[in-house]
């Protein structure tokens, strides 16, 4: 009896899952990150508070990038080294949904949990709580896209000895317009002014790498495989 | 010429690695209810050969053919067919045996974690089976894996020395296996370095480095 792709997706969701949390260390280390990081820029400049809430979006989202770049640099890696990648990839399966599956769980304990934190940190820098709400929805595109651009980075450095250095260095220049937007979104969320218009590219931006970065990843990932 | 009507064909395939000429033409038929056993010294092909099959590394030149067709034409769908074990036994330590095996399966075909035990139960190692891998030795891992390879119920295997870290109980009990798989009728393809003294149909194929 074969098994169709949803099912097949579930199983390697639940598969990530079960490890990410077996290793929790691993999870944590991006989130303890991120919040040292944040918590640091108050506490190192001496500033006033209404200039601390201008810095704070930006301080915030690079925070943000730069923590989930982290955990992207092992989203392929330890399945590579250990011959479970060849596994999944001979499973029968198409190498987009296993990078989807895999991608989403990704996202789930790295992206996802960074934006349940957030509010902690905004309350850190002082951020009011009225940009909460938009804080955490644009957090949670950006981090959902980044998720997609490191998939299709760390499917191309895997084979690599320095591979997270050149994975940054891949991917941070694509976040650019992530942190653009986002932080100009949660900026003017800060000042009450309406921040549809960077909630829109964020949007866009997520739909667009949702729905193309799968086969990217895949297509880097049938190369390093050879 | 090559292509076989429900098995496996390997015609004329080369493969270069870098500047290195490493498979220079290799041809190969198997059919249902036949074994065949690769040997040749270290850094002939063996394990790149075994990859051409697999589909994961695409020849330079030459076709791989699954009941007469390229199996490029299959896409997935040829690879649900087949069970491969690489060097590496492909266990996440974190997870235990049974675990580790539900998942690789469990995206091939539904299985049920009885089956799985039973297959750890064939290989030698019920057990391992609520054992988190890392504890388990080479050995044990590797029959673990030979489990997985049982579990999938797939028509062609692909082992790739599958007899490394093995005692002799265990050799003999992965020569047992693979001989039931060929006399019901399963393909297998092996790479081992010694000889294989197995009761069913047998060809060997010498790779020169």
């Amino acid at each position: 009896m074969s098994v169709g792709p949803v099912e097949a997706f579930w199983l390697i969701t639940r598969r990530e899952l079960y490890l990410s949390f077996r290793r929790p260390e691993q999870l944590l280390q991006p989130l303890v990150f991120f919040l040292i990081v944040t918590t640091l820029f108050p506490l190192g400049l001496n500033l006033q508070l209404s200039l601390l809430r201008d810095m704070s979006p930006g301080v915030l989202w690079v925070a943000a990038l730069l923590s989930s770049l982290l955990s992207l640099d092992a989203l392929f890696k330890s399945d590579a080294d250990d011959g479970t990648l060849e596994q999944l990839a001979l499973s029968g399966q198409g190498l987009a949904l296993i990078v989807t599956a895999k991608t989403c769980a990704h996202w789930v304990v790295s992206g996802a949990a960074l934006v349940m934190v957030a509010p902690l940190v905004a309350i850190a820098l002082n951020i009011p709580s009225v940009a909460f709400a938009t804080m955490m929805v644009s957090l949670a595109m950006g981090t959902l896209t980044l998720s997609w651009l490191g998939a299709i980075g760390a499917g191309l450095t895997i084979g690599l000895r320095r591979g997270n250095v050149l994975l940054s260095l891949i991917v941070l220049p694509l976040a650019m317009p992530l942190l653009i937007f986002g932080a100009a979104a949660t900026d003017r969320a800060i000042s009450q002014i309406s921040a549809a218009g960077a909630l829109y590219f964020l949007a866009a931006l997520c739909v667009f790498t949702c729905t193309l970065a799968p086969f990217a990843a895949a297509a880097a990932l049938r190369i390093t495989l050879e | 010429m090559n292509s076989v009507p429900n098995g496996l064909g390997v015609d004329k395939v080369h493969v270069w690695r870098g500047d290195l000429h490493v498979l220079k033409g290799v041809s190969l038929q198997v059919r249902p209810g036949e074994l065949v056993h690769v040997a040749g010294p270290n850094g002939s092909g063996k394990s790149t050969l075994l990859r051409v099959i697999t589909g994961l590394l695409h020849p330079e030149q030459g076709t791989v053919t699954w009941c007469s067709k390229a199996i490029e034409r299959f896409g997935a769908e040829y690879q649900a067919h087949l069970a491969y074990l690489s060097h590496e036994p492909a266990l996440k330590g974190d997870l235990t045996a049974v675990e580790n095996l539900r998942f690789s399966v469990g995206i091939k075909r539904r299985v049920s974690p009885a089956e799985l035990r039973d297959a750890l139960r064939h290989t030698g190692v019920p057990h391992c089976a609520d054992l988190p891998a890392r504890v388990l030795s080479a050995g044990q891992r590797r029959r673990v894996a030979m489990a997985r390879v049982l579990a999938m119920r797939a028509s062609l295997w692909l082992l790739d020395e599958p007899f490394t870290n093995l005692d002799a109980q265990g050799t003999e009990l992965v020569s047992r296996l693979l001989r039931s798989h060929v006399l019901q009728g399963g393909l297998a393809v092996v790479v081992a370095h010694h000889e294989l003294t197995l009761e069913c149909p047998l060809r060997r194929l010498e790779l020169n480095a």
